[in-house]
C-alpha cells in the first residue's frame, strides 16, 4: 500500500503525554461533581424537595359570632376556589384560551393575572376565580385529564347577616394586607384571610384557626402522584357576643333609610346590646373579592356607608352636652344651684347675640326647667360663669375627647377644646364668645355617638364610667370613678327625666311603667348665621340626638340616637324609647319564664301524684 | 480483506469494561424509565448494543489497512449522505438528522464521526514530515471543517464540534510546529470574541442555549430549567445517592431527557458520588485502554485510528459530565454506551471495533 510509511515510530512521548491529560481530565470533572454533591448537596436536596413536595392549603374555618342568646350572627359555608397551576408555561400557553372560555373569563384577565404574580414561586397556583359555581366547577372536573392546569380549592366563606345588618360592628374579612402582614411579625402569611375591620379584626387571633397542609407529591407536569402527609386544619374558636339580636333588629330597622347611628348598652356592665350604623354595605358584597369600581363606590359616597357612625363619626353633640355642663356647674358651684335667668329667647354675649332655639323664650329659667326644656339663654349664662376651662376639664373628665375603649378597632376620640389647644395650634387666643357656644354643645365640641352615651351613662351611674364592650366574656373592663357629688347625679337626673315624663323635649318618648330619662340634642351642622345667608335648605338640616337611660337611677340600660339631618332631638327620642321598651318587655318575658321554670317541677309532680292517684 | 487474526487475541479488557459501562447504562435507563409511557427502553438499548456487538465483530474481521485505503470514497459517501439528510432527511426535535432504514431512524451524522475517524487517520499517516506544514494543517481543517458545517446545518452542534477533537488530537499526535501553534492559539484568542459578537447569527435555541448557561437562574421555568434541574438532580445525589429507582429528579420527570443525554444526571441523584466516580473511573479505564493500544500498534495508521476513537470518545465523556453539572451549555452529546440511543451506540462498537482491529492486527505478519 503506497500511502503506508516504512518508519513506523510511534510518538509514544505524545500518547502518554495523552494519558496523563485523561486522568487530570477526570479528576476535574470529578472535583466538579464533588463540589454540587458533597459541598452543595444541602441546597440541591432543598430545591429537590421543593421541586416534587407541594404543600396542598386546608382552610381552617374562622369560629362563628353569636348574639347574647347564642343565637347565630356570623356564619362559614364552603366554596370553591379555582386554581391555575403555574408549573408548566407551554401547557398554560397552549390551554389559556380553553380555560377562559370555560370559566367565563378572558384570556387578557388570566394574563393580567399571571403577571401580577410573576415574582411568587412557580409551583404556588394563583386563584384565578374565587367563588366558583356549579358549572365552573363541573367545567373543572370534567377536564381533570385536558386542563391538568385548573384545581379546586375548598375554602370556607363567610356569611355575614344580609342587609348590613351589624354591619360595622362586625366587620369584615379579606386577604391579609401588606400592613397587617408587617403588624403580625409573622403570624400571617401573604394569602390568609384574616379580620380587616371590626369584631372580624378585633378577635383575628380567636376567630382565625390555624391552616392544616396536605403534603403532596407531584410529578414534573405539576400532576399529583401521591399524598404523603395531612395535618388537619385547627377551626377558629366562636366569639360570644353581648349584643342582642332583637334589640339590635329593632334599632336597625328604626335606621333604615336613614343616615345615622344607634347604640344600646347596659352602662353598669359596659355590655353593648345594639349597635347600628346607617347607611351600612353588605360585607356579603366584599366576602370574596371585591371589583375595585364597587370599592371606589363605596368610597366615594357622599352617604359614607363604610365609616362606623357609632365610634367614628365626631359631630357638635349640640344640647346633650347641656348636661356635662349642669355637672359642672353643680359640682364646681358656679354658678349657684339656685341660679336663675330670664330667657327672651336670646342673649348678648361680648356683643353679639346668641339665640335660644325656643325664640319665643322660656321665661324665668333654673337649672331644672333649663335641662327639660333644653334652655339654650341659662347654659349661655353657665358657660360664660364657668369658662373654657372649667368646662373642658369637667367634659375630659367625664370622658369626652377620648376614646371609650370599645373592643373595636378605628375608635375616634372626638374632640374637646381648650384654651390651650387653640393656642397650640391656631396660635390664637381663646375667644371668650366660643365659651357661649361650647356651653350648648356647638363649636368645636365633637362626639361620637358611643362616646355621648358613655358619659351620659356615667353621669346617671353616679360618675362611673364603664368600658362599653361587645365580646360576652370581655375581662377587666375598665372602669373610671369620677367622685361626683350625690345632689350633683341627683338633681342632673332629675332634670333628664323631666325631659321625657314632666313635658319637656321629649316628651313624646314617654314610656307606661319605665322611668325612661335622656336629653336631646339638636346640633347645627353649620352657624346660624351660615344657614341663614345660604337660606334653609334640607342638607342644612340638624342632626338630631337623643340620649336616655332608664331607670333613673343606676340605669341598667342607656340607648344613643343620631339621624344626621332628622331635625329636632325629640323627632327621634321615640326610637330610643322603642329600644328600651323592647328591653324591658324582654326582661319581663325571661322574668315570667324563670318564675313558670321554677314553679314546673312542682306542677309535674302534682301531675305525676293525680296520675298516680287515678 | 478479512485478515486471520485469532480469537484469542480479542481484548477481553476493553469487553469487560464496555460491557460494565453498557450495563450501568442498561440499569439507569430501566430505571429512568420505568414508570413512564417510555418503559421497557432498556430492551431497545439492549437490542441496539446487540447491534453494535455484531458490527463491532464484523470489523475487527476487516483489514484496517484495506479500509483506510477506502478512506477517499467513504468520505464521499459520507458528505453525500449528509448532503441527503438535508435535502430529504427526517425531522425530529425541530432537528433534520434522521434518515430511515427499515422503520429504524438512522442519525447520519454518527456515520460521519466513524467515517471522519479513518479519513482523518489515512491523512495524517499519508503526511511524511516530522512536524506538519501549514499546508497539512489547512487540509485537515477543511476535511473536518466540510462534514462539521453540513450536520451544523440540520442542526446538531454537538456532533459538529465532536468531529474537532479527532482532527486536534491527529494534529497533535503527527506533530505541529510551534509558530503554528502560537498563530492558532492567538487565532483562537481572537476568534471567541468575535464568534461571541456573532452569536447572532446562531439558531434561536443555540442562542437561548448559551443564554441559559451563562444565567440559569433567569428563567427557572424555561430554558435554563434544564440544566438547573440536572445540577438539582446532581447536587441532591450526595455521596451514596438516593438509591437505585428512587431519585425524585428521575422518578418524577424533572431531569429532562433523563434516559439519554442527561442519564450521568440520574445516575449521580441515584447512585451519587460513588456511582459518578465509578461511571467516571470506567470511562478513564476505557480511553487508557485505547491509549495503550494505540501505543502498541503495529503502525502509525492504526495508531492514529486507535486515537481518534479516543479522542472523540474523551469529548463526549468531558462534554456531558461538565453540562449535566451544568458547566457547559447544553449542547446534545450523549454519553458514550450509557445514553439511549441507536446510532449513538452502534457508533461506539463499531469505532471500539477499529479499535479491537488495530490491536489484534499487531500480531498479524
Amino acid at each position: 500500500m503506497s500511502w503506508l510509511g516504512n518508519d513506523e515510530k510511534l510518538p509514544q512521548g505524545r500518547l502518554a503525554a495523552f494519558s496523563y491529560a485523561a486522568v487530570a481530565l477526570v479528576i476535574l470533572l470529578l472535583v466538579g461533581f464533588w463540589k454540587l454533591q458533597l459541598l452543595e448537596t444541602g441546597h440541591y436536596a432543598d430545591l429537590a424537595e421543593r421541586n416534587r413536595i407541594r404543600s396542598i392549603p386546608i382552610i381552617a374555618p374562622r369560629g362563628r359570632m353569636l348574639d347574647r342568646e347564642g343565637r347565630v350572627l356570623v356564619d362559614n359555608y364552603p366554596s370553591f376556589s379555582i386554581l391555575l397551576l403555574r408549573g408548566d408555561p407551554n401547557l398554560l400557553e397552549k390551554t389559556m384560551p380553553q380555560v377562559a372560555a370555560g370559566l367565563g373569563l378572558t384570556v387578557d384577565d388570566l394574563k393580567d393575572e399571571l403577571r401580577a404574580a410573576e415574582s411568587a414561586p412557580k409551583f404556588q397556583p394563583i386563584v384565578i376565580k374565587p367563588e366558583a359555581t356549579q358549572a365552573d366547577i363541573a367545567f373543572v372536573e370534567s377536564h381533570r385529564a385536558d386542563l391538568p392546569v385548573l384545581e379546586l380549592l375548598m375554602v370556607h366563606r363567610r356569611r355575614y347577616p344580609s342587609g348590613g345588618f351589624l354591619a360595622h360592628a362586625i366587620g369584615y374579612v379579606g386577604e391579609v394586607g401588606p400592613q397587617q402582614l408587617g403588624e403580625g411579625s409573622g403570624k400571617y402569611r401573604p394569602g390568609d384571610v384574616v379580620g380587616r375591620t371590626g369584631l372580624e379584626r378585633e378577635y383575628n387571633d380567636v376567630l382565625m384557626g390555624t391552616d392544616g397542609n396536605r403534603r403532596v407529591m407531584v410529578d414534573s407536569m405539576g400532576r399529583v402522584v401521591h399524598t404523603l402527609d395531612d395535618t388537619d386544619a385547627t377551626p377558629g374558636q366562636p366569639i360570644e357576643l353581648t349584643i342582642d339580636y332583637d334589640l339590635q333588629a329593632i334599632a336597625e330597622a328604626d335606621l333604615a333609610g336613614k343616615e345615622g347611628a344607634i347604640i344600646a348598652l347596659n352602662p353598669q356592665t359596659g355590655e353593648v346590646l345594639a349597635m347600628v350604623s346607617r347607611p351600612a354595605p353588605d360585607p356579603n358584597d366584599f366576602a370574596v373579592r371585591i371589583p375595585v369600581e364597587e370599592w371606589r363606590e363605596l368610597e366615594d359616597d357622599p352617604q359614607k356607608p363604610l365609616l362606623d357612625r357609632t365610634i367614628q363619626a365626631q359631630l357638635a353633640p349640640g344640647s346633650v352636652f347641656k348636661i356635662v355642663v349642669a355637672t359642672a356647674m353643680l359640682e364646681t358651684g358656679t354658678p349657684a344651684e339656685n341660679f336663675t335667668v330670664s330667657c327672651p329667647g336670646y342673649a348678648n354675649f361680648y356683643g353679639r347675640t346668641f339665640h335660644c332655639w325656643q325664640a319665643k323664650g322660656h321665661g324665668s329659667v333654673d337649672l331644672h326647667k333649663a335641662i327639660v326644656d333644653s334652655c339654650d339663654v341659662f347654659f349661655y349664662n353657665v358657660g360664660e360663669r364657668l369658662g373654657i376651662d372649667r368646662i373642658y376639664e369637667y367634659a375630659t373628665e367625664l370622658g369626652l375627647g377620648r376614646k371609650t375603649g370599645i373592643d373595636l378597632p378605628a375608635e375616634q376620640p372626638g374632640f374637646m377644646p381648650s384654651q390651650e389647644w387653640k393656642e397650640r395650634v391656631f396660635h390664637q387666643k381663646w375667644y371668650a364668645g366660643e365659651t357661649i357656644s361650647v356651653a350648648v354643645g356647638q363649636g368645636a365640641v365633637t362626639t361620637t355617638p358611643l362616646q355621648l352615651l358613655h358619659t351620659i351613662g356615667g353621669i346617671a351611674l353616679g360618675g362611673v364610667f364603664v368600658q362599653p364592650h361587645l365580646l360576652k366574656d370581655f375581662r377587666n373592663a375598665h372602669v373610671d370613678r369620677v367622685a361626683l357629688g350625690e345632689e350633683t347625679v341627683q338633681k342632673v337626673t332629675d332634670g333628664m327625666f323631666g325631659v321625657v315624663n314632666e313635658g319637656g323635649t321629649a316628651a313624646g318618648a314617654r314610656l307606661q311603667n319605665i322611668e325612661l330619662c335622656g336629653k336631646t340634642g339638636s346640633a347645627q351642622v353649620i352657624g346660624y348665621d351660615t344657614r341663614d345667608r345660604l337660606g334653609k335648605k334640607q342638607e342644612f338640616k340638624e342632626n338630631a340626638w337623643f340620649v336616655g337611660y332608664a331607670p333613673r337611677r343606676n340605669p341598667e340600660i342607656a340607648v344613643v340616637v343620631l339621624v344626621q339631618g332628622g331635625g329636632h332631638g325629640a323627632t327621634v327620642a321615640p326610637v330610643a324609647a322603642d329600644i328600651v321598651k323592647a328591653y324591658y318587655d324582654k326582661k319581663q318575658q325571661r322574668e315570667q319564664q324563670n318564675q313558670t321554670a321554677q314553679e314546673r317541677p312542682g306542677g309535674t309532680g302534682a301531675l305525676v301524684a293525680t296520675l298516680e292517684g287515678r | 480483506m478479512l485478515d486471520k487474526k485469532r480469537f484469542g487475541d480479542f481484548d477481553w479488557w476493553l469487553m469487560l469494561i464496555v460491557a460494565a459501562i453498557s450495563l450501568v447504562g442498561l440499569l439507569e435507563i430501566y430505571s429512568a424509565t420505568h414508570n413512564s409511557s417510555l418503559a421497557g427502553m432498556q430492551w431497545k438499548q439492549l437490542v441496539w448494543i446487540g447491534v453494535g456487538l455484531a458490527g463491532m465483530i464484523i470489523l475487527t474481521r476487516m483489514n484496517y489497512h484495506a479500509l483506510l485505503d477506502q478512506a477517499p470514497l467513504l468520505y464521499l459517501i459520507g458528505i453525500a449522505a449528509l448532503l441527503a439528510v438535508l435535502a430529504m432527511g427526517h425531522t425530529r426535535f425541530g432537528a433534520r438528522r434522521w434518515v430511515v432504514v427499515g422503520g429504524v431512524f438512522l442519525q447520519v451524522s454518527e456515520l460521519m464521526k466513524l467515517i471522519i475517524i479513518i479519513v482523518l487517520a489515512r491523512f495524517f499517516s499519508d503526511v511524511r514530515m516530522e512536524r506538519l506544514s501549514l499546508l497539512d494543517l489547512a487540509k485537515a481543517g477543511i476535511l473536518v471543517a466540510i462534514p462539521a458545517l453540513l450536520i451544523l446545518l440540520e442542526p446538531d452542534l454537538g456532533t459538529a464540534l465532536a468531529l474537532i477533537p479527532v482532527a486536534g488530537i491527529g494534529v497533535y499526535l503527527a506533530g505541529m510546529q510551534r509558530k503554528h501553534m502560537a498563530v492558532m492559539l492567538a487565532a483562537f484568542l481572537v476568534l471567541v470574541p468575535i464568534g461571541w459578537h456573532l452569536r447572532t447569527h446562531l439558531k434561536p435555541y443555540q442562542q437561548q442555549r448559551i443564554e441559559t448557561f451563562l444565567h440559569p437562574e433567569e428563567n427557572p421555568r424555561g430554558a435554563g430549567y434544564q440544566i438547573l434541574q440536572s445540577e438539582i438532580a446532581v447536587g441532591s445525589g450526595g455521596l451514596w445517592g438516593k438509591g437505585f429507582g428512587k431519585g425524585s429528579q428521575n422518578q418524577l420527570g424533572f431531569v429532562p431527557v433523563r434516559y439519554s443525554d442527561f442519564i450521568l444526571a440520574a445516575l449521580a441523584e441515584e447512585f451519587g458520588f460513588a456511582g459518578v466516580m465509578v461511571a467516571l473511573l470506567l470511562y478513564l479505564a476505557l480511553v487508557l485502554r485505547l491509549t495503550e493500544s494505540a501505543q502498541k500498534a503495529k503502525d502509525r495508521a492504526g495508531m492514529f485510528l486507535v486515537m481518534g476513537v479516543a479522542a472523540i470518545l474523551c469529548f463526549h465523556v468531558v462534554v456531558n459530565a461538565a453540562m449535566v453539572t451544568g458547566y457547559m451549555p447544553v449542547t446534545g452529546i450523549p454519553l458514550p454506551l450509557m445514553s439511549y440511543g441507536g446510532s449513538s451506540t452502534a457508533f461506539v462498537f463499531l469505532a471500539l471495533g477499529l479499535v479491537m482491529n488495530v490491536r489484534m492486527t499487531r500480531f498479524v505478519n
